[in-house]
């Protein structure tokens, strides 16, 4: 047995043997199937070439020397799991990031919303919530906040902790301020948030209107009936099956002529959901549901 | 020398991706009209800009339109999830990183800079190397940091084809001098050499 056991690895020539890339790639997928495994998350829809660009920093920052280390520890320790994915997920945000969008959506989007005696909004993928907060001080300034609830959702349960306390460096305000003023400010942005030390706290008045939950968009559904979603910069980290699984869920999850504001970059273009939506404005990624699929 | 090269590799070239910062604008309107129609490559461009240029996404529009008037190949932004073309130029969009996918198609991602730059020639060279092997060729042109060099190895290493703006016919060398410390370049171009060089290349290869 032994004997043939060798011949079998003789038989394979230096150019037959996997490359460096290929060794990577082989890795990954084991660690995706253990993750699956142990905690029943899929990563095998991720858009892989950020992917596995986000484990080999994790690597890095882990000391680890391949990704094959990091797999025992992912099955065994559960923090480390949980560390694992506070490395891997995206969470860079700001508050009114791309504000033109924010004044779009205030100027067209929530004139419609006025119509409806309850608002739900889905903020799904919400990181740490500045643009949860964002939301929340414009539809007061609208008149809206009373009626309304922002479902703010993440998979990433340390961003949703930081989201829930809504406590942000000072040295952000400035940015927010002008980004606030470009997005038609009716106010001053001093008037929403607290300033302590080096943090500025955000008002009380705002966070009575959201529910944080931990949400997880590949395996979990549609839980309320909404009447605007919004999840910018998630959908560019997945492949075009997740991308439409997802669509599908907005798609279940919208009232009739529901809203959906996808990121600056986002296209339903090669989606097979493009025709379940119709753009409202097109720069912006404004869309709404159409009822046929 | 370098044609008995690609002789004996049966390379395709597939895709040219460039990586070019100060000075850009300049030097790859010296590239980009040369190049044919048909040309048979898809030429992927990571461009950094500075924060000014970024605050509006309408100098964003110049670039491309610029090109579209100037060039005889098809000018675009790149797309999430497009599949990549020949005989087309592709921009990354501002403030995203731009990387390849293996089935040939475009992702983006908001990753912190790399390089102090987003989007980072490095992250576009590297995942380009890794879905393009030995089929790619790297560029790096004027620059003032050492972005792309990272990359220019990676595809040095899948035996990809590396060229270099020669430093002395660069706006800023220091992105050209930085690439050529790394030992793995091919080929060192004065600017005005580079599009003949890489037309003539193309033709080799059909015949």
């Amino acid at each position: 047995m032994k004997m043939q056991a060798e011949s079998t690895i003789k038989q394979k020539t230096v150019s037959q043997l996997p490359s460096h890339g290929e060794i990577i790639d082989f890795e990954i997928k084991l660690l995706i199937e253990a993750i699956q495994f142990r905690y029943g998350y899929d990563f095998s829809h991720y858009a892989q070439a950020s992917l596995t660009r986000r484990i080999s920093s994790c690597l890095k920052k882990f000391e680890l020397g391949n990704v094959s280390e990091l797999i025992p520890k992912i099955i065994h320790d559960v923090e480390y799991f949980e560390s694992f994915l506070r490395e891997v997920s995206v969470t860079v945000t700001e508050m009114f990031r791309d504000p033109l969008v924010f004044k779009v959506l205030r100027d067209k989007i929530f004139t419609q919303l006025q119509t409806y005696s309850r608002i739900n909004i889905w903020h799904a993928g919400c990181a740490t919530g500045e643009e949860v907060y964002s939301l929340a001080i414009m539809l007061k300034e609208e008149g809206l906040l009373s009626r309304s609830r922002i479902y703010a959702t993440d998979f990433n349960n340390h961003s949703l902790a930081i989201a829930e306390q809504g406590i942000y460096k000072a040295e952000k305000i400035p940015l927010f301020t002008k980004n606030y003023l470009l997005t038609g400010g009716k106010a001053s942005f001093a008037d929403y948030y607290q300033a302590k030390h080096s943090h500025a706290i955000m008002h009380e008045e705002l966070k009575q209107h959201m529910t944080f939950a931990h949400h997880n968009l590949i395996k979990d559904q549609c839980f309320a009936q909404m009447h605007l979603i919004i999840c910018r910069n998630v959908l560019i980290y997945f492949d075009r099956t997740l991308q439409d699984s997802v669509l599908g869920l907005f798609h279940q999850s919208l009232v009739h002529r529901g809203y959906l504001l996808l990121g600056d970059k986002e296209s339903l273009d090669f989606s097979q959901k493009k025709n379940c939506f119709t753009a409202i404005a097109k720069e912006q990624r404004i869309f709404q549901k159409v009822s046929y699929e | 020398m370098l044609l008995m090269k690609i002789a004996a590799l049966n390379n395709t070239y597939k895709a040219l991706v460039i990586g070019v910062s100060a000075g850009g604008f300049q030097a790859l309107k010296h590239i980009l009209p040369r190049f044919p129609k048909n040309f048979p490559l898809s030429v992927i461009i990571v461009q950094h800009r500075g924060e000014a240029v970024q605050e509006t996404s309408s100098k964003d529009d110049f670039l491309i339109h610029h090109f579209q008037q100037h060039c005889q190949m098809t000018v675009k932004e790149a797309i999430s999830g497009e599949k990549i073309c020949k005989s087309t130029i592709y921009f990354a969009p501002a403030k995203y990183h731009l990387l390849i996918e293996k089935e040939e198609s475009f992702s983006l991602s908001l990753e912190p800079p790399v390089n102090f730059s987003i989007p980072s020639i490095d992250v576009l060279f590297e995942s380009a190397s890794a879905c393009y092997k030995n089929c790619l060729i790297g560029l790096i042109l004027t620059g003032a940091n050492s972005d792309g060099s990272m990359g220019l190895r990676e595809i040095h290493l899948n035996n990809g084809l590396t060229l270099v703006q020669n430093p002395a016919t660069a706006d800023v060398d220091v992105m050209p001098k930085a690439a050529m410390e790394s030992h793995t370049v091919d080929y060192i171009l004065p600017l005005l050499e580079i599009a003949p060089f890489l037309c003539d290349l193309m033709q080799e290869e059909k015949g």
